[in-house]
């Protein structure tokens, strides 16, 4: 194993990202005013669980410790990254939001359906066109023309 | 003096769900609900989530009835996905898988199908008549509660629902907490100060609940198994109408394994936190238990799929009391319907039985309805469920990315929304990769604010006496079972993790 961090268990990843996650609560929270327990001010509940959720981040750490959990590498070995499936799942909401601000519903859902489909390595081009004009039908019906959504089919700027 | 309350009450649900109106939303619950149970990889959070937009325009009465019926219409469908193609897609039937594939091996399909439907309409009314009178009793209580009793009963439930489902007791702590931190994001009531919202306006008004709900349970599920659900053998199940119905001796054989399975779905229903899983397994095991004849089970006995079925849909009756009594969510789902009655502006708790009697009667009458229509209809139906089943993953998930980014828009028309569903997405797909249960989430991003208003009344009434808590009976009650609870998973788990390092310290020897 080159990557030493291959070694850890994965639960020292978990862990130690709820630790960040409460550290950065408490830093955060810790911002607006704490007050006392007689009276609170914003920030003692958001430092409270930040310091909670830190310790419990510490326990997580240590039970894999405890328990000598087998290293990461092990378990992830098995699954492979999907970067293409990732990368078209996030893409396709993306543009969803990027061509519904500039060029109206039908482009949006159309990018959404189409970029999705081909996230997924058994869909064909001709399957995922298909797939996205059935799907954008069912949707102006639905959500353009049943329920009215204030959104216009195309637009420009 | 209850009794004639709960049956007056009941006279007038039925009159209120009855209303064209009402019975029409119930129906389509239903309907889109089994239908969603039965296309795998999306279960009853993806489905409510989804629909959740669409009840913003709505009444009160037709969308909490609509939400519900979408809820226990899933569990229907997540049978006949476990029962016809091995599916262990929605958890809690996965033990169906167990005796309901092997009948369908043998092809006795039809059997179990139809015995499921009649376990689950039988544990369905009696949780329904459980909910009918344990509900005003549990409302005389929590009339007496302040905000002290108040904070210690939610912190049971969020402790509860974050330890006793699947998984390390410690992840669903943190997971919880991790909720918490969520709910923080917004104005503080009390003060007035914008908490955690980085100056974008458009977060002072809390993280959406739609976009947690599908970012955690859709975007992040699909991120999850994109190209790892691999079609399924399309066994051939044609199953006819009258293959459905069970003969007397299998309806006797039934019998005893559906009141058994009904009981044990009604107790863990009334223990706030424990998912409808571990009803199921626990169902199960009893059966397997008091059975004459242990070594059928797994072969395709009938029993084994009588008894989980009808503890499941006991329990999802069961469930409601608490969230529609005292306005505390048991899991994830209750959260949601929670979400969307205060959506509404109706909260939820001990006043909503005088305040919105229309709310609360008219879901328990629902209820009935809705479960009679799901028996009526899942009959002829069979067929096309059958069909449905073999839709792929793959036209399934780019069609439900389009729903949830034109839902998700719906609810406020703001893409601002849809951009913190792909965040909370890739968030929820980076814990479930490091093996964190995501549905407490919910639970704490719901629980949030009002534990904290709770514990910040108590405290100001007692002047900053932390002792307030134990002081007042019923919330030390509460206050000693969290500590009971914390106590029993921190020496099980202790104990748990030094069998396993002894473990792994032989297996290495060898």
């Amino acid at each position: 194993m080159r990557n030493p961090m291959a070694r850890l268990p994965k639960d020292f990843f978990g862990g130690a990202l709820m630790v960040l996650i409460g550290v950065a609560t408490v830093v955060g929270g810790a911002r607006y005013s704490i007050g006392s327990l007689n009276r609170m001010g914003p920030g003692f509940f958001p430092v409270a669980v930040g310091a909670l959720l830190a310790l419990v981040g510490l326990a997580i750490v240590g039970a894999a410790w405890l328990e000598r959990a087998p290293p990461v590498a092990k378990i992830w070995s098995l699954r492979r990254a999907e970067w293409r499936g990732w990368f078209c799942i996030v893409g396709s909401m993306v543009a969803f939001i990027v061509l519904g601000r500039h060029a109206g519903f039908v482009p949006a859902a159309s990018a959404a359906v189409f970029i999705s489909a081909l996230g997924d390595r058994d869909n064909t081009v001709k399957s995922a066109v298909l797939l996205t004009i059935l799907m954008l039908a069912i949707c102006v019906v639905v959500f353009w023309w049943a329920l009215q959504m204030p959104i216009p089919l195309f637009r420009w700027g | 003096m209850v009794f004639a309350e709960s049956l007056t009450g009941l006279w007038y649900g039925f009159e209120v769900a009855l209303q064209p109106h009402n019975l029409w939303w119930s129906f389509v619950g239903v309907l889109i609900g089994n239908l969603i149970g039965v296309l795998p990889g999306l279960g009853a959070l993806t489905a409510i989530s989804m629909l959740l937009p669409i009840t913003y325009t709505m009444h009160p009465v037709p969308a909490i009835l609509m939400l519900a019926g979408i809820f226990y219409g899933s569990m229907y469908g997540g049978a006949i996905g476990a029962i016809l193609l091995n599916l262990p897609s929605h958890p809690p039937h996965a033990v169906t898988c167990l005796d309901g594939f092997p009948m369908t091996k043998a092809g006795k399909a039809g059997t179990a199908l139809g015995i499921t439907m009649i376990s689950s309409f039988f544990a369905a009314s009696f949780g329904i008549v459980v909910m009918l009178f344990a509900s005003p009793l549990l409302v005389s209580v929590a009339f007496k509660f302040g905000a002290a009793e108040m904070f210690s009963i939610m912190l049971l439930g969020l402790l509860a629902g974050a330890t006793m489902s699947r998984g390390s007791p410690l992840k669903g702590v943190a997971m919880t907490l991790f909720g918490l931190v969520v709910g923080i994001v917004g104005t503080d009531v009390n003060s007035g100060v914008d908490r955690f919202t980085f100056g974008l306006m458009e977060l002072s008004d809390r993280v959406e609940l739609v976009a947690l709900a599908l970012g955690v349970f859709g975007v992040a599920d699909f991120l999850a198994n994109v190209n790892h659900m691999h079609a399924i053998s399309s066994a051939k199940t044609a199953v006819r109408l009258r293959d459905m119905r069970p003969s007397k001796a299998e309806l006797k054989q039934a019998f005893a394994p559906m009141v058994r399975g009904t009981l044990v779905g009604t107790l863990f229903g009334a223990m706030p936190g424990t998912g409808p899983t571990v009803a199921t397994f626990v169902a199960y095991a009893l059966e397997r238990k008091v059975s004459r004849t242990p070594e059928r089970f797994g072969q395709g006995a009938l029993e084994g799929v009588a008894s989980p079925e009808a503890a499941s849909h006991s329990k999802t009756q069961v469930d409601f009391i608490p969230t529609m009594s005292l306005g505390i969510p048991g899991d994830a789902i209750m959260a949601l319907i929670l979400g969307a009655l205060l959506i509404q502006g109706v909260q939820p708790g001990p006043q909503l039985l005088t305040e919105h009697p229309d709310i609360f009667w008219g879901l328990i009458a629902s209820f009935w309805i809705g479960n009679a229509l799901l028996m009526v209809m899942n009959v002829p139906m069979i067929g096309v469920w059958v069909r449905l089943l073999q839709v792929p993953y793959r036209y399934l998930f780019p069609s439900a990315i389009l729903f949830i980014a034109v839902g998700v828009y719906s609810t406020r028309n703001s893409f601002f929304d849809v951009g913190e569903v792909v965040l909370l997405g890739i968030v929820g797909a980076i814990l479930i990769a490091l093996e964190f249960p995501v549905a407490p989430i919910l639970l704490g991003y719901v629980l949030g604010p009002p534990v904290e208003e709770n514990f910040r009344r108590a405290l100001l009434l007692s002047r900053g006496d932390m002792t307030v808590f134990l002081r007042h009976p019923i919330s030390a009650a509460f206050i000693a079972i969290c500590a009971a609870l914390v106590l029993a998973q921190a020496y099980f788990g202790v104990r748990r993790a030094l069998r396993k390092r002894e473990l792994g310290g032989r297996l290495s020897e060898v």
